[in-house]
């Protein structure tokens, strides 16, 4: 719908992790861009895949796993450079806010010098200098003292003030593209809020990839978003599109279990990724379901502008 | 000032200081004279960002965390006057559904274990009756006897909950403390998870104290709200009222309403913090200026 280059795009990813019980599939020909300056939000839940995409991208899954598929970056394929040229755009162009688990910063480096080596590393400042530009980047996102705050471990950080920490260290080389995983996850209503709209503060003219469970983190943030569901995208288009008029029975499902939308559950659960369901992947928990949806397996056709689901009923 | 005919669980004042710090001389005021009633059958949600002492305020009522002082009330016995042995035995009237399923569950435990242990420790049931009572529990909870074989991590998450509540049932309580029991599952295994709660204690007439952050799952599943804040309540009321027109300065932050509704502005106080009603049931702390 764009005239504009998409600056990454993803063609037929599949991502297999192989185990003693048989093969995961993860993601399945996953194909998706990301537009220039734009915000997609990736939607889905535990085990849908939505980690694993964002990893492919920053090429930071285990070595045995297996990728097939194209993830092209600026027109150059991600998946076939050398370590060494990945390094060069990791955290440099591409950049991660890894989720907010309480491990994503060292406990035994102060945060100033965590922040200090990414700058170091990418933008070759030393010493003096490199601990300057991490002040900088603690004060851009807001953290109160921020000269004091340097010299302080991760432990001293509250769960807020961690989340904005790393968002310091994503954009110290200030990429082009940011990947942020969970980024609100187990945040309180109040700083979560604040973190969404450090986001929006610090991106203007940024790609970024919003991963999320939180619809309405994803509803704040996001242009366009896709849905994931068992590996797959079911549904992406425009977030008021797909939002507020979502085609796909599992998007459908999943907004219906908001509990400020009814909390209607979805019966049934995800289904395993090593043993598939025929058909469509939803099929077995969804109340519409023919018999063609369990044999055919539907592709992501067009149902408005920009906007497209996984579905028998729009084929 | 909060009492219904039929309160079921009264607090007064209830008081949990810890020590902290350098050789434990700073005092921290996690729960700082709060009083609240619930009726029979009624959910008061708990709303609060972390750190606000909800998580020991929820502790504190049934005593799993000893308060500092204050009162409780439980069904006209005052709870935090019982003996521990006399304590063990009211533990089965008043239950606890905490936030991590997985580590609340003993992990070299089979589920019908689980669910069989408070059977047997308050001895509710003989052998054979335990047996019966396992299977029809973890039917009540949406799982099915293929389950009761499984341990924590052969399960999921929504799946452990399930367990936890299975075993709560067991005991049949008539109070049940939930601390934030769906936080870290997904949306969809939420609404089910919160559904099944509701359902079982609407069916049982189960009086519920529900903590949690998330303000759309309060609204869900309470009856009244109350709004903490560095261990004091300083609002509380029918979950409409609070909810939709805040009038505390925090609540109308929590829940990011418009800031110049003059409408419902909080009452302010000369002397000491004071709980005013701002219309019938809706009670605000007032704000000293």
């Amino acid at each position: 719908m764009t005239t504009e280059e998409p600056l990454l795009e993803v063609r037929g990813l599949t991502v297999g992790f192989p185990t003693v019980d048989g093969l995961v599939k993860a993601a399945n020909t996953v194909d998706l861009e990301i537009r220039p300056g734009e915000t997609l939000a990736l939607l889905g839940e535990t085990g849908s895949g939505k980690t694993v995409l964002g990893m492919a991208i920053l090429r930071l899954l285990q070595p045995n796993t297996r990728i097939e598929g194209e993830i092209l970056y600026r027109g150059r394929n991600l998946l076939s450079l050398s370590e060494g040229e990945m390094q060069k755009i990791r955290g440099r162009e591409i950049a991660v806010v890894l989720q907010n688990t309480g491990t994503s910063l060292n406990p035994v480096l102060r945060v100033g010098d965590q922040i200090a080596e990414a700058v170091t590393l990418h933008r070759g400042l030393r010493g003096g200098d490199a601990e300057a530009a991490a002040v900088t980047l603690l004060d851009r996102v807001r953290i109160f003292d921020p000269a004091r705050m340097a010299r302080e471990y991760p432990h001293r950080f509250s769960g807020g003030m961690r989340e904005r920490a790393l968002i310091a260290l994503a954009l110290a080389c200030e990429p082009s593209f940011l990947i942020a995983d969970e980024p609100t996850r187990g945040l309180d209503a109040v700083t979560k809020r604040e973190i969404l709209d450090l986001f929006s503060e610090i991106n203007p003219g940024r790609s970024v990839l919003f991963i999320t469970h939180d619809i309405e983190a994803a509803a704040t943030l996001a242009v366009r978003v896709a849905v994931m569901y068992a590996g797959e995208i079911v549904e992406i288009g425009p977030v008021d599109a797909v939002l507020s008029s979502p085609v796909h029975p599992y998007t459908r499902g999943l907004l219906a279990s908001l509990p400020e939308r009814g909390m209607r559950p979805i019966p049934g659960s995800s289904p395993s990724l090593i043993t598939l369901p025929p058909g469509c992947r939803f099929s077995p928990r969804c109340t519409r379901a023919v018999g063609r949806c369990k044999k055919e397996h539907p592709e992501l056709v067009e149902v408005g502008p920009d906007h497209d689901a996984r579905c028998m009923y729009y084929d | 000032m909060m009492h219904g005919a039929c309160t079921m669980i009264d607090i007064c004042d209830l008081k949990t200081y810890y020590s902290a710090g350098f050789l434990h001389r700073t005092e921290v005021r996690a729960v700082d004279g709060v009083s609240f009633g619930i009726e029979k059958g009624e959910t008061l949600g708990l709303v609060g960002e972390s750190g606000c002492g909800k998580t020991t305020l929820g502790r504190s009522v049934i005593r799993l965390i000893e308060p500092t002082g204050g009162r409780v009330v439980f069904d006209g016995t005052d709870v935090t006057a019982l003996s521990r042995k006399d304590l063990r035995r009211f533990r089965r009237r008043m239950q606890m559904i905490f936030q991590d399923a997985y580590t609340s569950l003993n992990p070299r435990m089979r589920v019908s274990e689980s669910i069989a242990e408070p059977l047997r420790i308050h001895r509710i049931e003989d052998r054979a009756g335990i047996d019966r009572r396992v299977r029809d529990l973890i039917e009540a909870v949406g799982l099915n006897e293929e389950h009761l074989n499984r341990r924590p991590y052969e399960l999921s998450g929504g799946q452990n909950q399930r367990v936890v509540l299975a075993r709560v049932l067991a005991l049949e309580p008539e109070f049940i403390v939930a601390d934030e029991p769906t936080a870290g599952l997904d949306v969809s295994v939420q609404a089910q998870i919160l559904t099944l709660f509701r359902d079982i204690w609407r069916e049982y007439h189960t009086t519920c104290l529900y903590i949690s952050h998330d303000l759309g799952v309060v609204r869900a599943m309470s009856d009244r709200v109350a709004v903490m804040l560095k261990g004091r309540i300083v609002e509380i009321g029918q979950v409409a009222d609070v909810l939709d027109h805040p009038c505390h300065p925090y609540t109308r932050l929590l829940v990011a309403a418009p800031v110049d509704d003059k409408e419902f502005s909080c009452p302010v106080s000369a002397g000491a913090p004071a709980m005013v009603e701002v219309r019938p049931g809706h009670w605000v702390e007032a704000t000293a200026r």
